[in-house]
């Protein structure tokens, strides 16, 4: 009910975003651009948003996304050591794609490795399960910080595009590859979905039931891990708004199954992003960035449910 | 029958369990008492498999935990650990109904709702069904985490203190019922009693821990003694006999 509900507000969102304002000259040029950006902008918000709801059910948590525990951060320090190493040459004559998957797999298995093993010690002590993930972060991006000094000029443009979050340069040219990573890695968690209902009870009660609670620890990361890559190879990193997704399609669906949480992330946030951006980019025509307001509006969010002592 | 044998554990560098080596027989109820951080939690989250083992070996029903795979266990013991705390917003009945998810794994059939609403049923939760877990008492919530290991439907049920926060009402009434299902139906019932009264009136079997040691064990009578107890709490108790069962008296 609900989820048809927001399935239809997207149809009508795309369908606005599709033909709302077209001319009469060059309708297909015109349209073709567009379906590529609302390709773009879909994949990047259901990755976001899937990524959110799967991180707070492993680390049992409403407040943690993948960008606070530092996974996009990761994800830029992987691209640039990749550039580092090899040269912006080196990556120019490397095909796109194939790096791309090279990465998403190193991101995979890092992410899994570092986070599954903080979560195993630390899974119930939150505060401090926070704190050591924006460490995290804030080491990855000095890292990154300083592999992209000793660059040259040519190298910093490929890290920099990278590093910053923008709904309006969408990088298209990883778009094919990026969505049907996105798609696998969404049917792969819908498939999962009565595990990571058990999973989302806790360490414990899920034992007890018989799961093999490790082993869905790291396979629900490396499903981030490749969610998150996605949406950072195509737009940058975003850290709050997976918050304020994974908080509604809680608070809209009110049920713990994730054969609903998951397609309402996905399709929220989608709504959000197609939406947002067709008011910034179609109506105040450019004057303000999406991705700055969601942020901000993230942010207040997520500073929100902190002081509500909404913590865990 | 519960099997454990040359089992020791240690967090840190401190030993918690030393050389434990004992049987929970089978078809009975069986309490383990002892006093505050004596190891009884230890024990009992070893053999439901919520802590992974050190050393030694421990079989439930003939299956050795550390071959056998854990969705089987599940189909064999149920465990309720001491502390409850479950991370999503559920309802009672879904609560409940999770207990049955060892058997169906995500596609429950009509068995598995008749079962889950046995449980409902045994525990007094039929009127709470749609209530949310946070917006009922600590009591009631803990009433419907036994009812979901109940669903379980598991033939050793394993209880870590499933009487906190009970009253006295719902004490008696859980006792009553884990006795029908062990003299009724067969079922064996392991459980931390911090209450030792409540070993005394319903347990077959009493195994005392005492600094991560078993101190003693057997059947009510030769464990709930005068001299058992004073030494295992350190403190003078006095057991006198209320209805052919020991009863103990701690008031000075
Ligand atoms: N996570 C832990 N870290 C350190 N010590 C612990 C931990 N859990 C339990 N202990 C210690 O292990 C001992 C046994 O604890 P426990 O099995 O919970 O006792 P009981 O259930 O009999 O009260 C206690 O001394 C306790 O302090
Ligand atoms: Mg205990």
């Amino acid at each position: 009910m609900l989820l048809s509900g927001l399935a239809v507000l997207l149809a009508a969102i795309s369908l606005l975003w599709m033909f709302q304002g077209i001319g009469g000259g060059n309708r297909e040029f015109i349209l073709r651009l567009r379906g590529g950006k609302l390709a773009a902008l879909i994949t990047v918000a259901a990755s976001i948003g899937v990524a959110t709801v799967l991180f707070q059910t492993v680390a049992a948590n409403r407040v943690l996304t993948p960008s606070i525990m530092g996974f996009d951060a990761l994800y830029i320090l992987l691209q640039s050591v990749m550039v580092a190493s090899m040269g912006s040459a080196g990556v120019a004559g490397f095909p796109d794609i194939a790096k791309f998957l090279v990465e998403v797999g190193a991101m995979s298995m890092l992410a899994a490795l570092l986070f599954g093993m903080l979560l195993a010690r630390r899974g119930r002590d939150i505060p401090r399960t926070i704190l050591t993930g924006v460490i995290l972060g804030v080491m990855f991006r000095s890292m990154s910080g300083f592999l992209t000094r000793i660059m040259d000029p040519n190298e910093f443009a490929v890290v920099q595009a990278a590093s910053f979050a923008s709904f309006n340069h969408v990088d298209t040219t990883l778009l094919p590859i990026g969505a049907a990573l996105t798609t696998a890695a969404i049917m792969i968690a819908l498939w999962l979905s009565p595990r990571l209902d058990v999973m989302a009870l806790g360490r414990e009660p899920a034992v007890s039931l018989g799961l093999r609670f490790d082993t869905m620890v790291i396979g629900a990361l490396m499903l981030v891990a490749v969610l998150v890559s996605v949406s950072t190879a195509l737009v940058g990193p975003v850290a709050f708004f997976g918050l304020i997704v994974a908080g509604l399609a809680h608070g809209l669906t009110q049920s713990a199954r994730h054969t609903a949480l998951l397609p309402a992330a996905a399709l929220i946030a989608s709504i959000l992003v197609v939406g947002g951006q067709w008011i910034f980019e179609r109506i105040m025509g450019q004057a303000a960035t999406l991705s700055v307001v969601i942020e901000l509006a993230g942010g207040i969010f997520f500073l929100y449910l902190l002081l509500k002592g909404r913590i865990r | 029958m519960i099997t454990v044998e040359g089992v020791n554990h240690q967090i840190g560098s401190v030993r918690i369990l030393h050389d434990i080596r004992t049987r929970l027989p089978e078809g009975r109820l069986t309490a383990l008492i002892g006093p505050n951080g004596a190891g009884k939690s230890t024990l009992m989250r070893l053999i439901g498999r919520l802590e992974a083992l050190q050393s030694g070996r421990i079989t439930v029903a003939g299956h050795d935990l550390a071959t056998t795979r854990t969705g089987e266990l599940a189909k064999i013991m149920a465990i309720l650990g001491q502390n409850t705390a479950i991370a999503s917003r559920l309802r009672v009945a879904e609560l409940v109904g999770f207990g049955r998810w060892p058997h169906h794994k995500g596609r429950p059939r009509p068995q598995d709702r008749d079962k889950v609403s046995q449980a409902l049923e045994a525990f007094a939760l039929t009127s709470l069904a749609n209530r949310f877990l946070d917006e009922i008492s600590g009591g009631q919530a803990q009433r419907a985490h036994i009812a979901m290991s109940f669903a379980q439907d598991t033939p050793w049920l394993l209880l870590d203190e499933p009487l906190n926060n009970l009253d006295m009402a719902h004490a008696r009434g859980l006792m009553t019922l884990l006795s029908e299902l062990v003299r009724g139906q067969g079922r064996s019932v392991a459980m931390v009693v911090h209450e030792i009264n409540y070993a005394a009136a319903w347990a077959d079997h009493v195994i005392a821990m005492k600094d991560g040691r078993i101190m003693a064990e057997g059947d009510p009578d030769t464990v709930l003694t005068e001299a058992v107890l004073s030494k295992l709490y350190d403190t003078p108790v006095s057991v006198g006999r209320h209805r052919n069962r020991p009863l103990v008296l701690h008031h000075a």
